[in-house]
């Protein structure tokens, strides 16, 4: 199949995937018991009022006219208006997005780099004490519940040594003129070391791993070996030769890392109140905002499936003896 | 005559037995355990401890995990530091024993770990073995319906769905079977499309078999210990997946679980008071639990992919 088949092809797969999350999504919202106004309408209210916020919903009408409407809205980017903030949730959604990408970003860009390092050292030292030490310890660090290792490093280095502060994104009161401003300030860095830290620790297994199975792959090819006869140092092979030919597969699983981190993220900001996508989703739920928490979990779901998307063409590109058949 | 139909049963009994046994073994010898692997050793044996602990979590515990306790001068026995009244892990907030809960814990633990995994195994595996076998529509079909099960956010999936359900530690379970097939499913499959083309495979469907007896009795086989793999890391992912729930408060109230003493912890303060005593055994629980899923697993690659090892 041609690149360019094969791209509209999955392009084609991808919109499938879409409409069929959307779908699942409004199937769960509205075929729950109870209504959906449940949060919204007061039991004051009279059966006149209720039956006017009714229809201001569209929730009079048939459920598959409901289900139209829905899509209709989706393409339009409409994703309703929030209960509790009576504000559209697609503004209220794209406001939190900045603040759970910038602390995905850095906590993966943290993991690859202790995991590239990590796994290209411990293919060197292949069968000395410190791989066999090092590769439970790393297995460890992937079965900690994220959640805990953040309660963990809060205890420790935010309440018992007060190197960091304990939660948010900003110190109380701050006011920056731009997002810009934001970010790039001491005080938000101070605040997104340790959820980017927990992420981190959790995540940088997989990299780690990878890594070192390509390195112990390609160090046993011909080119190393040959290079070996050319007398090059072992540090030359290492870094020169062998690392760069196997980083190309672990930098195609940064886009499932991302995609993989957006869901760890509910949890550890959670723990550390950033106020991102995640958390957002968390509230939503348990304030029965029904809206918002169908607007969080539909923006989440967009970044998994495009991050998967970019994964797959990004691992054909830069290997070409995968076939997609 | 009653008594003659019961001769014959007793009579058939012991063949039956026999089947059972000897088709026990078959199972057994088929899932390969990776006996050979130090780690994965450690690993089973991590997993028999907490076995016999849940099994005797009522002798092991010396109080009701959810009984708030006083000491015998009727004073709420809150917060007692490790070993202070005779309380080897201390108490909650509440006055309630951390060791007998985190001894309670383990059994919704292992049931929650073990059923999932089983249910993830069988529902990935009977796809895999479907789709790969044989083909066409059925292959289709069922790999799109795996495409959009990639596209789900597992954990918001279940926040979702556990938002709508009566709480209950089923609903992780209920939410790993609609979603987490997905992966044994593809590897299973893409194993099933090299076997199918095996000569074996060709000399039983000359030979005439049914394509059942052929899926069944001479793929699945081969198949089985990559189930095994797949459910092994499932058991992990369970029980972490209960912890974030309950964590996050949409998990069974009713239920002493892990996830459920971090949630109390947390919510209690326990972070700022430094109650470490709390907070750390059962995360250190989970922790080994899921890591002797992970060795188990390893030491199963090794054998699969036996390249990996050299």
């Amino acid at each position: 199949m041609s690149g360019v088949k094969r791209f509209a092809s999955r392009l084609l797969q991808l919109v499938f995937v879409l409409w069929a999350v959307a779908t699942i999504l409004f199937l769960i919202f509205r075929l729950m018991p109870g209504s959906p106004l449940a949060a919204y309408i007061d039991p004051t209210f009279t059966e006149e009022q209720q039956r006017i916020l009714m229809a201001r919903f569209g929730l009079d009408r048939p459920l598959f006219e409901q289900y139209l409407i829905y899509l209709w809205n989706l393409l339009h980017g409409d994703l309703g208006e929030s209960f509790f903030y009576r504000q559209p949730v697609g503004e209220r959604v794209l406001m939190l997005l900045p603040n759970t990408l910038v602390l995905s970003l850095f906590s993966i860009i943290l993991a690859y780099m202790i995991g590239v390092v990590g796994g290209a050292y411990l293919a060197w030292k292949r069968g000395s004490f410190v791989e066999g030490a090092t590769i439970p310890f790393v297995l460890t660090t992937r079965a900690m519940p994220e959640f805990w290792l953040g309660m963990v490093l809060l205890a420790v280095f935010s309440f018992s040594l007060g190197w960091f502060p304990a939660g948010g994104m900003r110190t109380a009161g701050s006011e920056y003129p731009s997002l810009l401003a934001l970010y790039t300030s001491g005080d938000f860095w101070r605040h997104l070391f340790l959820p980017a830290l927990t992420l981190a620790i959790y995540f940088h297994g997989l990299p780690l791993l990878l890594m070192r199975s390509n390195m112990l792959d390609v160090m046993s090819e011909d080119f190393v070996t040959m290079a070996r006869i050319k007398g090059l140092s072992n540090w030359t092979i290492v870094v020169r030769h062998a690392a760069r030919n196997a980083l190309l597969p672990v930098a195609t699983s940064l886009a499932i890392a991302i995609g993989y981190q957006m869901q760890g993220s509910v949890v550890v900001e959670t723990v550390f109140s950033w106020p991102g996508l995640g958390r957002e989703l968390v509230r939503a739920v348990s304030a029965s905002d029904y809206p918002l928490a169908q607007g969080a979990f539909l923006l989440i779901a967009v970044v998994v499936i495009l991050m998967n998307l970019l994964a797959d063409l990004l691992y054909g590109l830069l290997d070409p003896r995968i076939s997609h058949a | 005559m009653p008594s003659e139909t019961a001769t014959t049963a007793q009579a058939a009994y012991p063949s039956r037995l026999n089947a059972f046994v000897s088709g026990l073994w078959r199972i057994i010898r088929s899932i390969r355990l990776p006996l050979n692997d130090p780690f994965a050793i450690i690993g089973i044996i991590i997993y028999l401890v907490f076995f016999l602990v849940a099994i005797f979590a009522n002798q092991i515990a010396p109080y009701d995990p959810t009984e708030i306790l006083f000491t015998e001068s009727y004073d709420l026995a809150a917060d007692r530091l490790p070993g202070e009244d005779g309380f080897v892990l201390g108490t909650t907030s509440l006055g309630r024993d951390i060791f007998s809960q985190l001894v309670y814990g383990s059994q919704s633990a292992l049931l929650i770990g073990l059923t999932a995994a089983a249910v993830v195994a069988v529902i990935g595996t009977i796809v895999g073995l479907i789709s790969g076998y044989f083909g066409g529509v059925v292959d289709m079909m069922l790999m799109r319906l795996a495409d959009i099960a990639f596209g789900i956010p597992f954990l918001p999936f279940v926040i979702v769905l556990a938002a709508f359900m009566e709480p209950s530690i089923w609903n992780v379970v209920f939410a790993m079977a609609l979603i987490l097939w997905r992966d044994t499913g593809r590897v299973v499959r893409s194993q099933v499309l090299s076997l199918r083309t095996r000569a074996y495979v060709e000399a039983a469907r000359v030979s005439g078999s049914s394509n059942l007896k052929i899926v069944f009795r001479h793929i699945a086989p081969n198949i089985l210990p990559l189930s095994f793999l797949y459910g092994s890391i499932a058991i992990g992912w369970a029980i972490l997946t209960e912890a974030s729930i309950s964590f996050l408060g949409f998990g069974d109230p009713e239920t002493i679980s892990w996830g459920y003493m971090l949630q109390d912890a947390y919510a209690s303060q326990a972070l700022s008071t430094g109650a470490y005593y709390w907070f750390l055994p059962p995360g250190l629980c989970i922790v080994l639990v899921v890591v002797a899923g992970f060795f188990i697993s390893r030491g199963y690659e090794e054998i699969l992919f036996p390249k990996l090892k050299e």
